[in-house]
């Protein structure tokens, strides 16, 4: 079902951050800037070549299996930057002949017209955050795209790339079941293999976060978001989408590579303002942090070649929790072997017993452990429980 | 040696806050004992805790030099006691040292209950009392109001009473010639062999471990061979002298007099309050009455909260007992806990003094179980057990009946809280003695069962009151009781840290509310935990912690690894500071809350 291969350790990814957004939405926390007046984007796009020069000769070798251009929103770049970009990747590493390029992209008309010219840089893959199908609803979000725009978008995407797939937002507040269950549907007979569908997040320094503090934003309760995402599973398993990843869904073989490879906790090189990595160095784990303001971490690569602020070498156990963290969101699980290469610790036999024992947790016939579409919901606690 | 008839000893009896210290350093200030330099506020509370908390642990003495308006000169020995009923023996022995006290009522305020309870204890050993009116300095003291309270209430004739300001020094000298006056001089003979009263002992790092005395007969002498005639142990003594409260050796202190001695004495534990010193060779022929060795009255667990650190609360124990030898412990297991002691305190507050002390002192993180009391538990066999453990109740077929431990508790309260108040002594099987009026105020006398108020009596005094009530008790005897042990059992399993003995006729109420509180503080769980309160076999409250339904993050991709692991980092944290009991994790603070009520 998946082609890579099942050790993480081998496949390696490229993150491309693009840090700007055409306006802030009220939920997002992501690293993203509205940037008003001048900017020299040709300019900017040289630090990106500076840094993946850097980052190219600690990282003698590899083979890049996928490059994921991520926001902030990337469609808001100019195809001949993503050209560039990809053009220095290529210079500097050896490209799987079955490459993933995917670039994240907002669903309203003006970004839709750069669609051919990203195609033709090379990208092969979009991912839209469409959000919602209900036109009240995207405007809660403080999206400026209409349902109209992005289902065109969506439509137009799937004739241009081979791959796409598109966001879902839902439990959103006074989001009913029923109301879900028919914005589900008509997603599900929209999508081309893949679609992601994540539960509303309140994340801390967002506008939502204030409104929320200030009981002006009533969400789910437990009982009810536990709801929503059973729902959510069966719809989806029914029309052949079934969750190969807590929030993903694809038709077998579908699957986004590029995030198999955080979530197989493999290598990941980051590039861009406020991206993370994952570098295997002589054997070593580092885990590196660029600087997130976009025009400081662009003259920090003019000075250094590189815009990390941290490079950080992870210990056995800090190894070991990221596996599980990462390793267990997926429908197929870990390999307690690599846990314990890793970790340097074996997971305890009476833990596994009783979260089994439970129906949170099972051994697949490859010898690895999942947790159940059962354990899913509360997959934080399961791993909690096994890393202690 | 001072001549018998110019010595005065002396101490000072107030409720809290009325006003002790403050005229304690006066006196001390204006005998010239210190200078302005060297007095610092509250010269005689010297432990940490007792500073903050106003609250005087150990008895002190100050020897202070007096020129009379008769021209004379006197010795003025002035002993601060322990301010707390948890050290009413310790009280009662530092009052017999003495034979006046000084009864101080803040004008602003009136009397209290405990003005009421140390002003009894001072009559009870015969003292000559002067009623001290302090801070009058107030606009609203009442001179006259608090006056004729004294005269009601406690029937002392309060027409000569000392009007001052302590912290003005407003009749400070008035003070003095009145304890000179008014106080008689000790009795004794100096030819009689050696007897004197030992008041109190402490650790001194220094010193090593110093005795306070009062010498009733004969002398006492560096140099020379003194007996306990209670432990019978035998001493040189290195050291005789005073507090001034300098440490000034002297050599020798006669008949009447108040000093301290040290001798190679290895710890306090060797030194019981109350016990009879006399001469080695030339005893006196009978030890002084009223002698009983300490004996706790409240005892609960204490457990490290890092296994690792059992080694360390076991030593900081030993260091506390040096010098407080009223406090014991003794190793301990629990199914729940883990490691560590069984302690055995005067009272409530010596036992939050100590554990106090375990965590600031000594740096150690500590879970505490519910305090008890002792039971006195008789067997079908006749024999008579003493139970400091409800997880240690025998087999019920074999008890024939329990008795508990009774306090005669003395409440005054404005009229407003009256009702509240004894609908709380009632609820807690109080038994109403007494009802009367000072003033505006209701004084209310009750027995309770101690166990009903080492259960957050004060607490909810407190509330209900809004601290207006104040509280004082004494042990007055051991009744028998309808009591039953019950126990809490978390998804099926017995925790034996929150078992504890309940009167029957509370089993349920207190039942139910435990449950509900265990509710509120586990966590939920990945599957559903039931709690039950249970006596035997029988199951009388029960609650449910529904298991978890939604515990995931949703979006989680490069960018999140670090901080899912930070928070599985913390997550791994919080779970070493729980306890695992069978497959359910309690946290810590969970085994000192359920058995707290609230509202
Ligand atoms: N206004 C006024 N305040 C006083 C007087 N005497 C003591 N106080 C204050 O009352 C509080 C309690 O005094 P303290 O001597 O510690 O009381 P203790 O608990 O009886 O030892 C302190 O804040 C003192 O400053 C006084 O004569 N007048
Ligand atoms: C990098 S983000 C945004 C990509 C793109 N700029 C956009 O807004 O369409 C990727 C996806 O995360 C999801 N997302 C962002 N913030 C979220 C939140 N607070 N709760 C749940 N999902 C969120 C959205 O579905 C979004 O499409
Ligand atoms: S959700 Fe997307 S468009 Fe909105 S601020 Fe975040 S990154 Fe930008
Ligand atoms: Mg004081």
């Amino acid at each position: 079902m998946f082609e890579m291969a099942r050790g993480g350790d081998n496949a390696f990814g490229v993150y491309v951050h693009w840090p700007f957004c055409a306006a802030k939405c009220p939920y997002c926390d992501f690293n993203s800037h509205v940037h008003r007046g001048a900017f020299d984007e040709e300019d900017f796009v040289t630090a990106y070549e500076t840094e993946i020069a850097t980052l190219a000769e600690r990282l003698p070798n590899r083979t890049v299996a996928s490059v994921f251009f991520g926001g902030g929103t990337p469609s808001l770049m100019a195809p001949k930057s993503v050209e560039r970009i990809l053009a220095a990747i290529q210079r500097h590493w050896q490209m799987d002949n079955r490459v993933e390029i995917t670039l994240e992209a907002n669903p309203t008309s003006v970004e839709a017209d750069r669609f051919r010219g990203y195609r033709a840089a090379g990208v092969n893959r979009v991912s839209l955050g469409v959000q919602s199908l209900d036109p009240d609803a995207l405007a809660a979000l403080g999206r400026l795209h209409t349902v109209g725009e992005a289902v065109a978008a969506v439509r137009l995407a799937q004739s241009i790339f081979e791959r796409s797939s598109f966001d879902l937002i839902y439990a959103r507040p006074h989001q009913t079941l029923e109301a879900w269950e028919y914005e589900l549907t008509e997603a599900l007979a929209l999508a081309a293999g893949h679609l992601s569908l994540y539960q509303l997040t309140i994340e801390q320094g967002t506008r939502y976060f204030d409104l929320y503090e200030a009981g002006k934003l009533i969400m789910p309760d437990p009982d009810l978001s536990a709801d929503f995402y059973e729902l959510t599973q069966e719809l989806t398993a029914k029309t052949g989408l079934p969750a190969y990843e807590i929030s993903n869904h694809a038709r077998p073989g579908q699957e986004s590579r590029h995030n198999l490879v955080y979530w197989r906790y493999g290598e990941y090189a980051g590039i861009g303002p406020g991206a993370h990595g994952r570098l295997l160095i002589d054997g070593v784990r580092h885990a590196t942090v660029d600087e997130k303001m976009p025009f400081p971490w662009a003259e920090r690569v003019k000075a250094r070649g590189h815009g990390m602020t941290l490079d950080d070498a992870l210990n056995q156990e800090e190894q070991g929790d990221e596996y599980l963290v990462m390793g267990l969101r997926l429908a197929e699980g870990i390999s307690p072997e690599r846990y314990r290469a890793l970790s340097g610790r074996t997971l305890r036999d009476e833990q596994i017993a009783e979260l089994t024992g439970i129906g949170f947790l099972s051994q697949l016939p490859n010898g690895n452990l999942r947790v159940t579409d059962k354990g899913f919901p509360v997959l934080d606690a399961v791993v909690a429980d096994l890393a202690a | 040696m001072t001549p018998l008839k110019n010595i005065r000893n002396f101490s000072i009896v107030a409720h809290i806050d009325h006003g002790k210290s403050t005229l304690a350093d006066r006196l001390i200030q204006n005998t010239g004992a210190l200078d302005t330099r060297e007095m610092k506020e509250q010269v005689l509370d010297s432990m940490d805790i007792e500073r903050e908390r106003g609250i005087t642990i150990k008895a002190q003495t100050v020897r202070l030099e007096y020129n009379a308006a008769d021209g004379e000169h006197y010795v003025l020995n002035l002993i601060d006691t322990p301010g707390h009923v948890d050290f009413a023996y310790e009280v009662n022995r530092s009052l017999a040292a003495c034979e006046g006290s000084l009864l101080v009522v803040d004008a602003s305020q009136g009397v209290e209950a405990q003005t009421l309870a140390n002003v009894y204890q001072a009559i009870e050993v015969d003292h000559e009392i002067v009623p001290v009116l302090n801070k009058i300095d107030l606009p609203a003291a009442d001179v006259d109001r608090v006056k004729q309270q004294i005269e009601d209430v406690i029937g002392l004739d309060a027409s000569d009473a000392v009007e001052i300001s302590a912290k003005t020094g407003l009749g400070i000298e008035k003070v003095l010639e009145a304890i000179v006056t008014r106080l008689p001089p000790p009795e004794g003979d100096p030819d009689a062999p050696l007897k004197a009263m030992l008041v109190d002992s402490w650790y001194d790092a220094y010193l090593g471990v110093v005795v306070l005395v009062r010498v009733i007969d004969g002398k006492i002498r560096k140099g020379q061979k003194v007996r306990m005639m209670a432990t019978k142990a035998t001493y040189e003594l290195d050291r005789v002298g005073v507090f001034t409260p300098k440490l000034v050796d002297l050599g020798e202190l006669g008949p009447g007099e108040i000093g301290f001695i040290t001798a190679s004495i290895k710890e306090v534990a060797d030194t019981n309050v109350g016990d009879t010193i006399t001469d080695d060779k030339k005893p006196c022929a009978q030890a002084l009455p009223g002698f009983r060795p300490a004996q706790p009255v409240v005892f609960c667990g204490l457990f490290p909260v890092d296994a690792n650190d059992f080694e360390d609360l076991r030593a900081a124990m030993g260091r506390l007992r040096l010098n407080d030898a009223s406090f014991s412990y003794e190793m301990e297991t629990s199914a729940a806990l883990g490691f560590g002691f069984r302690c055995g305190f005067l009272g409530l507050l010596h036992l939050e003094i100590i554990q106090e002390r375990l965590s600031r002192e000594f740096d150690l993180d500590l879970v505490a179980t519910a305090p008890s009391v002792v039971y006195e538990i008789g067997m079908t066999d006749g024999t008579m057990l003493e139970l400091h453990n409800p997880a240690d109740m025998p087999d019920p077929v074999k008890v024939d009946h329990i008795n508990e431990p009774w306090i005669k508790a003395t409440i005054l309260t404005p009229d407003d809280y009256l009702g509240a108040i004894l609908k709380l002594c009632q609820e807690r099987r109080g038994i109403q003695t007494d009802l009367s009026y000072v003033g505006s105020r209701a004084l209310v006398q009750y027995d309770l069962p101690l166990n009903e108020v080492v259960f957050d009596f004060y607490d909810r005094l407190k509330s209900v009151s809004k601290g207006y009530a104040s509280f004082d008790y004494q042990i007055s005897d051991y009744r028998e009781g309808d009591l039953v042990r019950m126990s809490i059992l978390v998804n099926g399993e017995p925790v034996d840290a929150l078992s504890i003995l309940v009167h029957r006729s509370q089993a349920e109420y207190r039942g139910r509310a435990m449950c509900e509180k265990l509710k509120e503080l586990i966590p939920q769980h990945l599957f559903q935990i039931p709690i039950q309160a249970a006596i035997g076999g029988k199951v009388i409250a029960r609650e449910t912690i529904r298991a978890l339904r939604k515990d995931v993050t949703a979006k989680c991709y490069g960018g999140d690894a670090t901080r899912k692991r930070k928070l599985l980092e913390a997550q791994k944290k919080g779970k070493k500071k729980m306890r695992q009991f069978g497959k359910v994790e309690i946290p810590q603070e969970a085994f000192i809350k359920a058995l707290k009520m609230d509202g």
